[in-house]
């Protein structure tokens, strides 16, 4: 009987280069940054690695497709690359195929690494083209990003009678937030503290979110060297080991797009993968258990909502939760410690293992005093790919004991 | 009996303002103050005279089963393929039979009236049932010219059959003159026009008499018969003196609609038709002209049937639903005269794959969905395994139509990044009465006024203007119903 992925695998070491407009770096350089971080906090010899793990979503605009491109920029001596891709949840199913594969036995050292390099588009936002196939091309609406995840907004204000005053209002205050932590953070893509004030002020973009209702669009990468708790303990006898609590994922059914059961205030699949998640980590009331979380903040609304689906927020409570301060950094779970999608950056393909690194350095206690989360032995990551009606969602929780 | 059993109409959201015109580029031409009474209806950047013909037929269909339809002729001079069958795009997107002949009428503004008589014909000599006629136009002048002023968009929709016809068709009589009063060359944009004095003189004064009076005297008959006489001319003068002269009162000459539409070239004379057809009552007997290289002449008489024909909205319901659009550069921008720079993002090339769009026709230009056998949930797109969760059956489905339900707006936004000629884009979550549910995207309204919960229709429009290979695809969108709120 299968029992999940706790506790059989820890986490060696990990890497992650600043995020941001990297106009200096392309995907090998960005690749190169992060590994050799990784490697040099494993403490290993590269040949040590025998497996890898490749995520990176829009490849067609850098390095193409397959393993190739990690394989080569890394010389990694001819090991297996498998190269992973699934939206924003890109890296965490490489995290997923590294742990996998040493929990099953098949490998005690594995890699996995998430890169993506977006500045060469020339424009602002996220390439649509092919993303969902050419049938869209054909019936699609002439949406984007922000457009999509706006309507959790207009159908969250309906369904909860909740003015669209005070969601901009609590949206504002997590895009505040998000913020002040960037700001902490020499690695994130914006350090700037905005005022909640100048954030409603901003053009808009998509009804109702603005400017500062949109994460940044980066360049990044971020990897983690995973290999058995056993060997963990060995090579690392003086430092806390972390190790996995859960790895899951959902995937839209196709009901929240075509069929009527869904009232789009939230996801489906978050609310699934989370609920996984917590029976796989033993967790039985994350609202008190977990100690701080890094989630799929693409805009305001999504975090806004995610706080309800991760079942921490009771439905339609979200707004009393969020200006409270619950998930500020100095609330009961801080929420995008490290800045978040919103100002540590959103290269796709990199995110899901730089939010790992931003939970693993805290368990770690390797931040500074002014951003430290106390006494923090669990964390929560989350991703969230695709759009509101048709997603995928992937959640790790990580931990020391 | 032989005759129109069942007519539509339809005129575009937006009318612009021939003094906006004038204010903003009458400096070019002193001349055009003389043509600035009214508005003119024009396409919203997502329409063409595809769109509008299929809006027309739509509005046709009230009470009439579309299954019956057994013919489609499509008439217009600004079709928007020169090659591919324009009226194969309507007959699709109207959701009729495959076993249907269709045929694309164009070469002159007299194509409407021509199409509707071999419609006529082929009805009468019972080599078709019911055959559908429409006829749409969206002509462009040339900036600060005459015809700029002149022109306006709209359509109308005839199905001619043999059982509860409305209008009997009594007869008619036509003449042809390669007679060029104004033309488009291969690769022209605009219509070009000889000297007024001349069109008025010879061109309407002299052929729309002659061939009236032929009909006249063809059947032994009256000016003074009619209830209605409908042809399109603009000049007041012009048809002052034409109506004396054949008799015509003025209480019969129906209105050209010039002041809220403008001349709809092809469509017009059946415009004005279905505008007449609005207001008629059994006994009423109607002249139709229609005019260009020559005329047409019909005349109809209504029958008792025009009592039991469904609710339509009409050419005189579609007068009242109307936004201002009070900006020249941007009817300028719609209609492709004015480049605009709508960013990279709208730059990406993407050829229409023929293949797939063959394989998906029902589904992309029909609006086909497909409803479960076993539960009856209905879906779109149409789907292989039931997308209701508790039934999930293989394989048994039936087809069901979407295009002519309405819905609710479940949630909506304005986009200001996505690449739009009429930013914001506006789209959202429609639930379907009935059931189904699909993200569209919402056209003829501003996002200020919209709101969750509203009801929505919808619309045969332009996905998309390949400029790359000069082609325009098509989808629906959803109409939010503002009028009803």
């Amino acid at each position: 009987m299968a029992d999940g992925i706790k506790d059989k695998v820890a986490i060696l070491g990990m890497g992650c280069t600043k995020f941001g407009e990297r106009w200096e770096s392309g995907v090998e350089d960005l690749m190169t940054e992060a590994f050799l971080e990784c490697l040099a906090d494993a403490g290993i010899e590269k040949k040590e690695i025998q497996a890898a793990w490749l995520g990176t979503c829009y490849s067609s605009l850098h390095a193409g497709k397959s393993g190739i491109p990690l394989g080569t920029a890394l010389k990694l001596g001819y090991i297996p690359v498998s190269r992973v891709e699934n939206f924003c949840g890109t890296a965490t199913e490489a995290f997923k195929g590294a742990c996998y594969a040493v929990a099953a036995g098949v490998y005690d050292i594995v890699l996995a690494l998430g890169v993506e390099k977006l500045k060469d588009t020339g424009y602002g936002g996220l390439p649509m083209a092919g993303a969902f196939g050419y049938i869209e091309f054909l019936r699609g609406a002439n949406s984007t990003a922000p457009g999509l995840f706006a309507q959790l907004a207009t159908a969250y204000s309906s369904k909860h009678r909740i003015e669209m005053d005070m969601i901009k209002d609590a949206i504002s205050h997590i895009s505040a937030k998000s913020h002040a932590n960037g700001a902490l953070n020499p690695k994130a893509h914006l350090q700037k503290v905005v005022s909640e004030e100048m954030i409603k002020k901003a053009p808009m973009i998509a009804y109702p979110l603005g400017l500062f209702d949109c994460c940044g669009v980066s360049d990044g990468a971020a990897a983690a060297i995973v290999t058995t708790p056993e060997i963990a303990r060995s090579l690392k006898r003086n430092q806390d080991i972390v190790k996995v609590k859960s790895i899951q994922a959902s995937v839209s059914s196709g009901e929240e797009a075509w069929f009527s059961n869904w009232d789009g205030t939230g996801f489906v699949t978050t609310r699934k993968a989370s609920a996984r998640a917590y029976e796989e980590a033993g967790i039985t009331d994350p609202r008190h258990e977990l100690n701080m979380m890094e989630v799929h903040d693409c805009f305001s609304i999504t975090e806004f909502v995610t706080m309800e689906d991760l079942h921490i927020s009771k439905k339609g409570c979200a707004y009393e939760d969020v200006m409270n301060g619950f998930f500020d950094l100095d609330g009961k779970i801080p929420c995008q410690v490290d800045g978040g999608l919103k100002c540590f950056g959103h290269p796709v393909g990199a995110s899901g293992l730089r939010m790992i690194y931003a939970m693993y350095e805290q368990l770690l206690d390797r931040v500074p005093e002014i951003r430290k989360i106390r006494n923090a032995r669990l964390g929560l990551t989350h991703n969230l790919g695709g759009f509101p009606h048709a997603n995928i969602c992937a959640l790790t929780i990580i931990g020391k004991d | 009996m032989t005759g129109i059993c069942s007519y539509g109409g339809y005129v575009p959201r937006y009318r612009l303002n021939r003094k906006e015109i004038f204010e903003q580029v009458g400096w070019v031409n002193q001349a055009t103050i003389g043509y600035t009474r009214g508005e003119k209806a024009v396409c919203n950047f997502d329409e063409d005279s595809i769109t509008m013909a299929v809006a027309a037929g739509i509005d046709s269909l009230a009470g009439f089963d579309r299954t019956r339809i057994k013919g489609l002729f499509f008439a217009s001079t600004s079709m928007p393929y020169k090659e591919r069958l324009n009226a194969g795009i309507v007959k699709e997107a109207l959701g009729i039979s495959d076993q249907v002949r269709a045929a694309d009428f164009s070469g002159s503004i007299k194509a409407g009236t021509t199409a509707l008589l071999s419609a006529l014909g082929d009805v009468e000599s019972k080599y078709l049932d019911n055959v559908m006629v429409c006829a749409s136009d969206c002509r462009l002048g040339k900036p600060s010219s005459p015809q700029e002023m002149i022109c306006g968009d709209a359509a109308a929709a005839f199905v001619v059959g043999r059982d509860d016809v409305i209008a009997e068709f009594e007869g008619s009589f036509s003449t042809t003159y390669d007679f060029v009063d104004h033309y488009r060359g291969d690769a022209s944009l605009y219509d070009r026009q000889w000297e007024e004095r001349w069109v008025r003189d010879l061109g309407i004064d002299l052929m729309i008499s002659e061939t009236i009076s032929g009909l006249l005297k063809k059947y032994n008959i009256r000016a003074c018969d009619f209830t209605k006489v409908v042809y399109p001319c603009i000049y007041p003068g012009v048809r002052k003196k034409l109506n004396s002269a054949l008799g015509i009162s003025p209480k019969a000459d129906q209105d050209n609609l010039q002041a809220e539409i403008g001349e709809t070239g092809a469509a017009h004379p059946l415009v004005m038709l279905a505008s007449v057809l609005d207001q008629s009552k059994p006994g009423d007997r109607i002249l139709l002209a229609g005019f260009g290289s020559g005329c047409d002449a019909l005349c109809f008489r209504v029958t008792e049937n025009i009592r039991n024909l469904s609710h339509r909205k009409g050419i005189t319901g579609f007068l009242k639903e109307k936004a201002e659009l009070d900006n020249y550069t941007k009817y300028l921008a719609w209609r492709g005269i004015l480049p605009v720079d709508t960013g990279m993002r709208s730059e990406e090339d993407e050829p229409t794959r023929w293949s797939v769009l063959w394989r998906k026709r029902k589904e992309i230009t029909g609006l086909w969905g497909n409803r479960c056998k076993r539960c009856g949930t209905a879906q779109y797109p149409q789907q292989r395994i039931c997308v209701n969760p508790e039934c999930q059956a293989a394989d048994e489905m039936e087809d069901y139509l979407f295009s002519d339900k309405t819905g609710r707006i479940a949630s909506f936004t304005g986009d200001m990044l996505a690449p739009s000629l009429n930013p914001p884009a506006v789209y959202g979550q429609v639930e379907f009465d009935g059931g189904g549910k699909y993200l569209f995207d919402f056209t003829d309204c501003n996002l200020e006024t919209i709101k969750t919960g509203m009801p929505v229709f919808m619309s045969f429009r332009r996905k998309y203007r390949d400029e790359k290979r000069k082609i325009s695809g098509y989808f629906w969108k959803a109409v939010p119903r503002i009028e009803e709120e």
